[in-house]
């Protein structure tokens, strides 16, 4: 049982998901004679730009009606952690450490370390024993950091361990970076993930906006769209002015024109159609909740199979988490037992991708880590 | 990878797969790659470049963390290529440097060196002991052969240079917005390319990840199937020659307006560029008077040039030159 898979979207047969809405995007953009193959701008279709700035910040944000908010589009959630960590470390002022969560998706201490510049630091997120937001613990960290220090926060459905801050945590969370005058960067790889409602995930970044911050915000539209190796994402840039808003546009461009010049067509159409055509936009959020619902049912069916068989533990937080991947709280022992002995693949930091779990394999899923529980123990 | 591998077809560094490759985000990524490859990996940290060059050059391989120089290229009494001067400053450029060279359809003279040249730059970099890096956003699309636009690229392999190759699709395809590219280096042994490729990936991950697919698929479906190949390679062709036409269209247009200049280099010159030679001033006048838009420097793209404006074209051009 494959539930290592790294952020990508199964069905309950195991196999990947085409979004209808993108099957039909593609015809629609394949028998269009009228479109060609021209570069795109450096900021890339201005269509796809606007209308993910609105998804992310909402269709009314005054944000976006005064004219603060700029966007760019990018190869995928990847890309636009890129650029702004060249942004970072080229333009910005401030101090150059970069607080992340601990645990975080591993490519972000990767490509901040790459960059000479920057230092990679850590806050505490996760508390493995109430298997929660050590909000406290979080904000005392960020307290002591150096001020205009630069700190990455996950948007919703934290990765990896599917437990994001409540309304207070972020409340708290916003009123230190504000305090510290840090510089924030939302990693939003998956909007609609973690309540099936893309405006309900969003509320962190529009909390953020509505307390008058300045942040960036790097969006993927590869696990939300299903669009992975069409690399379709985009950097935003809320700023406290329009002039400040349009300055760092501009010198976000300059950045990419010396990596790639202008990024792909072909899946930003395809994100554009989805998001902008009526007909498709409906689909495509049928779509998103669909994929919620999925994993919720997985989620579902592995806490009923682990109280079931019995197996020692509180199993609530497979229900509590949110997105794709569950914090299963295995040690890496038991967890070497799962993959060796069991053939259930996961990372041995006991994250497990919910999609790896259907209704006819979480018996045996929950039988294993009841074997992995105790066999582990006796070791 | 192997429809990268194609285009150094029959070279000894395919068939023995001494050759690492990946799918870039077109020219410029693959640029950037070999620029933050030549940073993290290589002896040297500064890279030469012809003077001129594509403008973006620069700032890829600045940000890379890279110190650009340069070396003699254009003669602009000549309006061709400043062979002597190349040489004489390749071989004073210190050893193990980088060295960057533009295929074919040098961006943004249009002037290329014969093969003789070529095999002499060869001679002249290997004594350097130089890195070499080569651009090919054109081939196919400067005289219409794909072999022919790539004698630099084999004939440096075939001399043992290990190249680094940075492949652009954008214009010998027409993807550009695609963003379809590759960069190869050729390595010594089958193992040290796959030691290659591992690295490059390392290089590529912190960076986007992966690249974009469709862009791959697209091309990758063109160049493996025969009959599209074989479309494709007539294509290329027609493109190529629309060019040359119109380069042969507008020298002869200025010598029935009567120009006394001599205008060879309009049609020595090769690829989507052209250096016209005319000054700033007489530039200004063309745009201003005749409504032609050109860079300063007096570049002009053959692209922009048809049928139905090459006439006017050389009109315009034989009133601010005469």
């Amino acid at each position: 049982i494959n539930a290592e898979y790294g952020g990508a979207y199964r069905t309950e047969a195991g196999k990947p998901w085409v979004l209808p809405c993108v099957r039909q995007a593609e015809s629609i953009l394949a028998s269009d004679e009228t479109i060609n193959k021209e570069y795109l701008s450096m900021s890339g279709l201005q269509s796809l730009c606007d209308a993910a700035m609105r998804l992310v910040l909402g269709e009314s944000s005054p944000v976006i009606q005064e004219d603060r908010a700029v966007a760019l589009q990018t190869l995928s959630g990847t890309g636009a952690l890129y650029i702004c960590f060249q942004f970072v470390d080229q333009f910005y002022g401030g101090c150059k450490d970069i607080y992340v969560s601990d645990p975080s998706w591993g490519n972000h201490k990767l490509m901040i370390d790459r960059i000479p510049g920057l230092n990679f630091k850590q806050y505490p997120y996760y508390n493995s024993e109430t298997m929660t937001v050590d909000v406290d613990a979080m904000c005392r960290t960020l307290d002591g950091a150096a001020e205009g220090s630069v700190v990455l926060l996950h948007a919703c459905a934290h990765n990896p361990t599917g437990i994001d801050p409540s309304r207070n945590d972020w409340e708290k969370i916003a009123a230190v970076c504000q305090k510290k005058n840090l510089l924030v960067i939302f990693d939003l790889a998956y909007l609609g993930y973690a309540s099936g409602d893309y405006n309900e995930d969003a509320w962190s970044i529009r909390y953020f906006a509505d307390l008058g911050m300045e942040f960036f915000v790097c969006q993927s539209f590869a696990k939300i769209m299903g669009l992975y190796s069409e690399r379709v994402g985009a950097l935003h840039f809320v700023g406290a002015t329009s002039e400040i808003a349009h300055k760092c546009l501009s010198q976000m461009k300059i950045i990419v024109r010396s990596i790639y010049s202008n990024p792909p067509s072909h899946g930003a159409r395809i994100a554009s159609l989805c998001l902008n055509n009526r007909d498709l936009r409906i689909e495509w959020e049928d779509c998103l909740k669909e994929m919620h619902a999925r994993i919720r049912r997985a989620r579902t069916y592995l806490h009923t199979a682990l109280k079931m068989a019995n197996v020692p533990g509180n199993w609530d937080h497979i229900l509590s988490q949110n997105g794709m991947f569950s914090y299963t709280g295995l040690t890496k022992a038991q967890c070497e037992v799962l993959i060796e002995k069991h053939h259930i693949y996961l990372l041995k930091s006991g994250r497990i991708s919910m999609c790896g779990v259907t209704e006819s394999n979480a018996k045996y899923v929950a039988e294993s880590f009841k074997d992995a529980i105790e066999t582990a123990k006796e070791n | 990878k192997q429809w990268y591998q194609r285009r150094v077809r029959d070279s000894v560094a395919v068939t023995e797969n001494l050759v690492a490759s990946t799918q870039t985000i077109s020219g410029t990524g693959a640029l950037r790659i070999g620029g933050e490859f030549i940073k993290k990996f290589h002896s040297s940290e500064t890279i030469y470049l012809p003077t001129p060059s594509w403008g973006n050059h620069t700032p890829i391989f600045r940000d890379s963390g890279l110190e650009v120089k340069s070396y003699t290229y254009y003669k602009k009494d000549t309006k061709g290529l400043d062979f002597q001067g190349m040489l004489s400053d390749i071989s004073q450029i210190e050893e193990g440097a980088t060295i960057l060279l533009h295929a074919c359809a040098h961006n943004p003279t249009g002037v290329d060196p014969s093969p003789e040249q070529w095999n002499e730059i060869s001679q002249v970099v290997k004594s350097r002991n130089l890195l070499v890096l080569i651009d090919m956003a054109y081939q196919g699309f400067a005289s219409g052969n794909l072999e022919k636009d790539a004698y630099a690229v084999r004939k440096f392999t075939e001399d043992g240079h290990r190249i680094l190759l940075a492949q652009s699709f954008a214009k010998n395809m027409g993807v550009y917005g695609e963003r379809c590219g590759a960069f190869s280096i050729v390595g010594e042994s089958e193992s040290e390319a796959a030691a290659l490729e591992s690295q490059i990936k390392i290089v590529v991950r912190p960076m986007y990840s992966s690249p974009a697919l469709h862009a791959a698929r697209l091309v990758g479906t063109v160049l493996n199937d025969p009959a599209l190949y074989a479309q494709w390679l007539v294509d290329v062709k027609g493109m190529a020659d629309r060019i040359i036409s119109m380069r042969e269209a507008l020298k002869s247009g200025l010598e029935k307006e009567g120009s006394e200049h001599n205008w060879d280099h309009l049609v020595n010159q090769i690829g989507m560029f052209c250096f016209t030679g005319m000054t700033p001033e007489q530039v200004a006048r063309l745009t201003e008077e005749f409504s032609v838009y050109l860079t300063k420097d007096g570049r002009i793209s053959v692209a922009g040039v048809s049928s139905r404006n090459v006439e006017y074209l050389a009109h315009a051009m034989h009133t601010v030159t005469k």
